[in-house]
C-alpha cells in the first residue's frame, strides 16, 4: 500500500530550482534513505512531504490526502507525519515532560494524565526516563535529538521524517540516536530518512534515494544501489563518504 | 548601601553650599513640614497606580499590534506599520491633552482625569510595546516554528506556549525600560489635574513658595520609585535565568 505518492514535484525558492521533477513513492512500513551532497534537494523533498515547505507544481499525496494550502487538510497530514530536526528544535523553556505532552494536550486532547503517561512510555523507549524533568540544555546532544524523537512519537503519526538526525551530533553520539531509529525501523514506522550514515542506510533502509542538484538521480534496492551503482554521481558520492 | 550613601553626600551638597535654602517646608521634624511631606507622598498612590495599569494596557495592545507586523500578508502588515508610525509621532503630552479634552467632544464618552491619562499613556506606549514584541519575537529561531507545526500546533497555541515564553524572557529589561519610561512620563498627567506626585508638589510650591525644596523632594520622590522598579525587574530577570537552568 501506497502512503506517500509524489508525482512530477517541482519547488523554487526564488530563481533557484530545488526540485526538479521528483517522483517517488513510499509504501507503508517502508524505510527510505536520502542521500545527495549539500544543496541537492534532499532537506526540501522532505520537508514537501510535511509541507514545511510548499511545492509549486506536481502534485503530493499523503495518505490519502493530496497536499494543498487547506488547513483541514494541513492538520491532517501534520497529524500523520512526524519530523525529527537536524537541530532537533526542542523548545528550551519546557523540561523534557513538558515538551513531549504538549502536543498530545493541545492537539489531541488528552488529559494530564494521560499526556504524561504516554511520554514517560516514549522516553522510555528512547531510554531517557530518567531525564523527564531536566531542560534540553542539560542534555547532551543525543540525548536532545532522542527527546525530540519521543516528541514526535508521542503524536502517533504513521510516518517519520528525518531530516540529518545526526549532523550536529559528536561522533560518539551518534550510535545512540542512530540505535533508537534502527529499533524504530524494527517495530514497522514509515521512514524517510535523509542521512549520510551509509552503515545505517546499509542496515536499515529498504531503498536509498540519491540526489542531485534538485533530481533524483538513483533510487533502488539498499543492497543493490551499493553493491552495484548505475549512476557515475552516485558511485562517486559514495567512494567519497565511504573513504573519508 | 552605596546607594544611599551617594544620595546622602547629594542631599548634603544640596543643603550645604548654599544659604538659600529654606528645608524646613519639609523638614519632618516640625508638624507642619512633616504634613506637607505627606501631602507630597499621598500623590504616589496615583502615579503607581496609573503607571501599572497603563503599562498592562499597553503590553497587551502592544502585542496586537504586534502580531499582524508579523503576519506574511502586506495588509496585516501595513496595519501595523501605520499604527506605530502614527501613534509614536504624536507627543505625549499633546495625546494626554487631546484625549482629555477632544475626545468627549468626538465621542461623547466623558473619562475622568485617572481614565483619561490611562488611556493616553498606554496608547503612546502600545506602540514602543509592539516595537519591542515584535523585535523580540522575530529573535525566535525559525525551527521553533517548524516544530511546532510539526506536532500541528495551530497559531494561538503556537504563540502561547512556544514562541511568546521565550519571546518575553527575550525582551524582559525593554519591558522594565518601559515601565521606567511609564512612570516618568505619569508627571505629565498632572497638567489635567490629576492627584498625582507632580502635582501635589506643584500645589505645595503654590501655597509654600519653596520650589526648589519641593521640586528636590520631587526628584528623590522619582528616584526611589524608578529604583525600585529596576531592583524588581533584576530580581525577575535573575529568577527567570534561574529557571531555565
Amino acid at each position: 500500500m501506497t502512503i506517500i505518492s509524489m508525482r512530477n514535484v517541482s519547488k523554487f525558492f526564488g530563481d533557484f530550482q530545488a526540485l526538479k521533477d521528483v517522483s517517488l513513492d513510499v509504501a507503508l512500513g517502508e524505510r527510505v534513505v536520502v542521500c545527495g551532497p549539500s544543496g541537492s534537494g534532499k532537506s526540501t523533498l522532505i520537508r514537501c512531504i510535511n509541507r514545511l515547505e510548499a511545492h509549486e507544481q506536481g502534485e503530493i499525496i499523503v495518505d490519502g490526502t493530496t497536499l494543498t494550502d487547506k488547513a483541514d487538510d494541513l492538520d491532517k497530514i501534520r497529524g500523520t507525519v512526524g519530523m525529527v530536526f537536524q537541530q532537533f528544535n526542542l523548545f528550551p523553556h519546557l523540561t523534557v515532560l513538558e515538551n513531549l505532552c504538549l502536543g498530545p494536550r493541545r492537539v489531541l486532547g488528552l488529559s494530564d494524565a494521560d499526556a504524561r503517561a504516554r511520554a514517560m512510555d516514549y522516553l522510555e523507549r528512547v531510554q531517557i526516563p530518567d531525564q523527564a524533568d531536566k531542560f534540553p540544555r542539560q542534555l547532551s546532544g543525543g540525548q536532545q535529538q532522542r527527546v525530540a524523537i519521543a516528541r514526535s512519537l508521542c503524536m502517533e503519526p504513521r510516518i517519520l521524517l528525518f531530516d540529518e538526525p545526526t549532523s550536529a551530533l559528536d561522533p560518539e553520539m551518534i550510535a545512540e540516536v542512530l540505535d533508537v531509529m534502527t529499533e524504530l525501523a524494527s517495530s514497522g514506522m514509515t521512514m524517510i530518512v535523509v542521512t549520510h550514515e551509509m552503515g545505517f542506510a546499509r542496515r536499515v533502509a529498504d531503498r536509498m534515494v540519491f540526489m542531485d542538484k534538485g533530481e533524483i538521480v538513483e533510487i533502488g534496492a539498499s543492497e543493490d544501489v551499493f553493491t552495484a551503482p548505475k549512476s557515475k554521481r552516485f558511485a562517486k558520492f559514495i567512494k567519497q563518504i565511504l573513504n573519508h | 548601601m552605596k546607594r544611599i550613601l551617594i544620595l546622602a553626600s547629594a542631599l548634603f551638597l544640596l543643603t550645604g553650599c548654599s544659604n538659600n535654602w529654606g528645608w524646613y517646608v519639609v523638614d519632618p521634624t516640625t508638624t507642619s513640614g512633616w504634613n506637607n511631606l505627606k501631602f507630597m507622598a499621598s500623590g504616589a498612590y496615583y502615579t503607581i497606580i496609573m503607571s501599572l495599569t497603563a503599562i498592562c494596557i499597553s503590553v497587551i495592545v502592544g502585542l496586537l499590534v504586534a502580531l499582524p507586523g508579523l503576519s506574511d500578508k502586506r495588509g496585516w502588515r501595513m496595519f501595523n506599520r501605520t499604527y506605530v508610525e502614527i501613534v509614536r509621532a504624536v507627543p505625549i503630552l499633546v495625546l494626554i491633552l487631546w484625549v482629555y479634552y477632544g475626545l468627549p467632544a468626538l465621542s461623547g464618552i466623558t473619562l475622568n482625569v485617572f481614565w483619561a491619562g490611562v488611556l493616553a499613556l498606554a496608547l503612546s506606549d502600545s506602540a514602543f510595546q509592539a516595537e519591542i514584541f515584535r523585535a523580540g519575537i522575530q529573535s525566535i529561531a525559525r525551527g521553533q516554528y517548524e516544530a511546532a507545526q510539526s506536532i500541528s500546533l495551530n497559531y494561538r497555541d503556537t504563540m502561547r506556549y512556544v514562541i511568546l515564553p521565550q519571546a518575553i524572557r527575550r525582551i524582559l529589561p525593554a519591558l522594565g525600560n518601559q515601565l521606567v519610561y511609564m512612570l516618568k512620563m505619569s508627571s505629565l498627567v498632572s497638567v489635567i489635574g490629576l492627584q498625582e506626585l507632580t502635582r501635589k508638589a506643584n500645589e505645595l510650591v503654590v501655597s509654600e513658595y519653596r520650589p526648589l525644596e519641593i521640586y528636590t523632594i520631587l526628584v528623590l520622590e522619582y528616584l526611589v520609585l524608578i529604583l525600585i522598579v529596576s531592583a524588581g525587574v533584576r530580581w525577575l530577570e535573575r529568577r527567570m535565568k534561574a529557571s531555565d537552568t
